[in-house]
């Protein structure tokens, strides 16, 4: 199916010394689009295979990452981004899968418009791409789309959204919910009710009242939360929040998981470091939706990554043309880059912190989201994607890197990103797809 | 002083009370057959207005010209703005103009501060959406201080739409930095939700707070609060809220009544208060020319050493 991306079966790679998820130094074998074999540093043997060799001394190896919630532009406004631009981007941050997201213009929301963007992704070849499906059509929040249609179709849709817009019909919600079950499928809310938000700018507190902007209050997101977790008990479904920004929204999900109920979340890199005090500058850089909230939610959704209540980190990686981000606040569109700064930021928030470890990283980065999405072939645990016979589809850190933003030099043909200037710890060597470098020296192959 | 004024927020004490002296000195000007004085000559100030407000253009139009300076108004209406021309590219425009100073209104919160990245010149915040309209609260501080003598230890009650109210968020900060006790009243609805970090009380109850008030500022209510849910009927508002004779009586005689203009004569003050001999409305705009001239001459002419460095582009 993804012929463009199986390596030849000549294709083989040695990762000399390399740390699997920080641990030990060990030797991997990548052949045959897996892992074929592994042993302690220095000891398996290239020659035999005809591999070539990659001294990955100093790297941590870890299962190549799985991006929810991208923003890829394409079909429509390939001026911000394409298809081949956000999946270089995507590699270069260690990326192997991005859900490409449907407020694309046509909306992705017809068999049709999926399949043409898994076609572009497959083309492109720098990571998977996997086609979000709009829950209604048009993304309006009226109509179911053809749900099935989608997942039958050759782009295999599993995740549905209408992000940019909430689905705020509680019944249409319901319906959606119960619907994607057919085809275990999941619906990816972005949780807005949308008359508490008419106008919003930023997030409702202190800084919203000083800077006399519309306030997006907290209770806008976790009303929705509450509810649609609610629907998915009543109904037995999969619903998986985006980008959940609030405090009282982790406490929402840490009460409906224990209560057994499906409910999956996702939290972006900028809402672990960035707060709602940034929007004194005025400069829309650092204007998104969900907005930026106060210190103590950020505090918050660490912990809840760190516990798992949150599951996944995904990136919202929202390209902008300079048109739509060099103008007055309210006129700005929402949205920041993501893809090649969410390892680093992750690092700084959670690892350095102690929050989470490199196995965390990994199921918080790669195997919960690649879960989530009903991707083929997830490993059963972190440990097994290291092991033979998993895929060889991993990204290659260094730790001990420290780099300095700038958007300029960024794959994305835009360059909204809110980090400029910033001193970034860890860095991406190296990614592998199916055994196949896509990024190698941290540059696309 | 700083380069531009775009909050009263960042104002100094000793900076605001120049702005109040300086414009003390330019008021007796006004008094005088010939009003004009040569400080701004061959500079050029830009009317910005990306919104109808011609008694605030034309104050400071006048506060310009009184100090000789070249105006070119520069408005939305009908211009290359209202047809999508971005604010930067309006900002480039007026930087090859060589525009000295740019008096900007603008419905968006911020936007002056956004210009002030683009131009070389100073930016003057004419009122941004609902943020700020700093020239406002220092003309309203320049009329309580004449009428009264001093400003330190008074107590100042504003009264109305808070939540939208750009002046009432520049007479806040301003007044707080001046030594004022600031009450704010209105209904819970339209009190911003993060009012509990502003220095201020906050009262429900209009009949409370005004025999303790030495001023009490009214401010406009729109009409289309009322669709919005913010409270139930223009009357229902004006009975809790606004300003009649009676309630007007409970005031310390010394009290001054305020407003920044327009008014809606009838919701939030009736004719009679707004007539009556407490009021400063027609000497607040009296005033606005004096206040407006302090601070293009202190921005432009004065305090201000214009460095080159500092442009970011
Ligand atoms: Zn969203």
């Amino acid at each position: 199916m993804t012929s463009g991306q199986v390596p030849g079966p000549a294709e083989a790679w040695l990762l000399r010394a390399v740390r699997p998820l920080g641990g030990e130094r060990a030797d991997l074998l990548l052949a045959g689009g897996r892992i074929a074999r592994t042993g302690a540093a220095g000891t398996l043997d290239a020659t035999e295979t005809g591999a070539q060799v990659l001294d990955a001394d100093g790297l941590y190896a870890l299962p190549g990452f799985v991006d929810l919630h991208t923003h890829l532009r394409e079909p429509g406004r390939e001026d911000a981004e394409t298809v081949e631009s956000g999946t270089r981007a995507a590699a270069l941050g260690g990326y192997t899968t991005v859900f490409a997201m449907a407020n694309t213009h046509p909306v992705a929301d017809t068999a049709g418009v999926v399949e043409q963007v898994w076609r572009l992704g497959r083309d492109a070849g720098h990571c998977e791409v996997r086609p979000v499906g709009a829950v209604t059509e048009g993304l309006a929040g009226k109509r179911l789309a053809e749900l099935g249609a989608m997942a039958t179709s050759a782009a295999a849709v599993r995740v549905f959204s209408d992000d940019g817009h909430c689905v705020a019909d509680a019944l249409l919600m319901r319906r959606a919910l119960e619907y994607v079950k057919a085809f275990d499928g999941v619906i990816a809310q972005h949780a807005e009710e949308p008359r508490l938000t008419e106008g919003a700018q930023m997030n409702e507190g202190t800084c919203s009242a000083r800077l006399g902007m519309a306030g997006w209050p907290a209770v806008a997101e976790e009303a929705i939360i509450a509810r649609d977790a609610l629907l998915a008990g009543h109904v037995g479904s999969r619903l998986h929040v985006c980008h959940v920004s609030t405090a009282g929204s982790v406490e929402i999900i840490r009460w409906a998981k224990s209560k057994g109920w499906r409910v999956t979340a996702e939290v972006t890199p900028h809402h672990l470091l960035l707060t709602d005090e940034l929007a004194a500058t005025y400069d829309p850089v650092y204007k998104v939706n969900p907005p930026l909230r106060t210190a103590e939610d950020v505090e918050a959704l660490r912990a809840g990554l760190a516990d798992g209540t949150i599951d996944a980190v995904a990136t919202d990686h929202a390209p902008h043309a300079p048109q739509d981000k060099e103008t007055e606040w309210s006129a700005a569109r929402p949205g920041m880059l993501g893809l090649q700064t969410a390892l680093s930021i992750v690092i700084d928030t959670m690892v350095t912190t102690g929050l989470l470890d490199w196995a965390g990283v990994a199921e918080r980065m790669a195997l919960a989201p690649a879960r989530i999405g009903g991707l083929p072939d997830v490993p059963v645990d972190v440990r097994s994607s290291m092991g033979v016979g998993a895929a060889a589809t991993l990204t290659l850190v260094d730790p001990e890197a420290r780099w300095v933003v700038d958007p300029a030099r960024f794959a994305s043909r835009s360059r909204n990103s809110p980090y400029r200037g910033m001193t970034m710890p860890g860095q991406v060597h190296a990614t592998f797809l199916a055994g196949r470098p896509t990024v190698l020296d941290g540059k696309i192959v | 002083m700083n380069r531009h004024l775009l909050s009263t927020a960042d104002l100094r004490r000793e900076d605001a009370l120049l702005v109040l002296d300086t414009a003390e000195q330019m008021a007796r000007l006004s008094d005088r057959a010939v009003k004009k004085l040569p400080t701004l000559r061959g500079r050029t100030v830009v009317n910005l207005f990306f919104e109808d407000s011609t008694r605030t253009r034309t104050s400071f139009e006048l506060a310009a010209k009184r100090l000789s300076a070249d105006v070119i108004n520069f408005s939305a209406k009908g211009s290359s703005v209202s047809k999508g021309e971005s604010l930067k590219d309006t900002a480039l425009t007026l930087e090859a103009m060589g525009a000295d100073a740019v008096v900007c209104r603008h419905p968006a919160s911020g936007a002056p501060h956004r210009l002030a990245g683009w131009v070389r010149g100073s930016v003057l915040n004419a009122g941004d959406g609902t943020h700020e309209h700093p020239t406002q609260a220092l003309l309203d501080a320049f009329t309580i201080r004449r009428r009264l003598g001093r400003l330190d230890g008074l107590a100042v009650t504003i009264v109305g739409d808070v939540l939208h109210s750009r002046v009432a968020r520049s007479n806040v900060w301003l007044l707080h930095t001046l030594g004022v006790k600031v009450t704010l009243v209105a209904p819970p609805t339209l009190v911003p939700h993060g009012v509990s970090a502003w220095p201020v009380d906050v009262s429900y109850d209009l009949d409370a707070v005004l025999p303790a008030s030495d001023v009490v500022m009214m401010l406009r209510v729109q009409q289309e609060r009322m669709s919005a849910a913010f409270f139930p009927t223009e009357r229902e508002y004006s009975r809790r809220y606004g300003l009649d004779a009676d309630r007007a009586a409970t005031l310390p005689e010394h009290a001054l009544v305020m407003h920044p203009g327009p008014m809606v004569r009838g919701m939030e003050i009736s004719s009679e208060v707004a007539d009556s001999a407490r009021s400063t409305v027609v000497e607040q705009v009296a005033n606005g020319v004096s206040v407006r001239m302090a601070c293009l001459y202190l921005l432009l002419g004065g305090a201000y050493e214009r460095d080159e460095r500092e442009v970011t582009r």
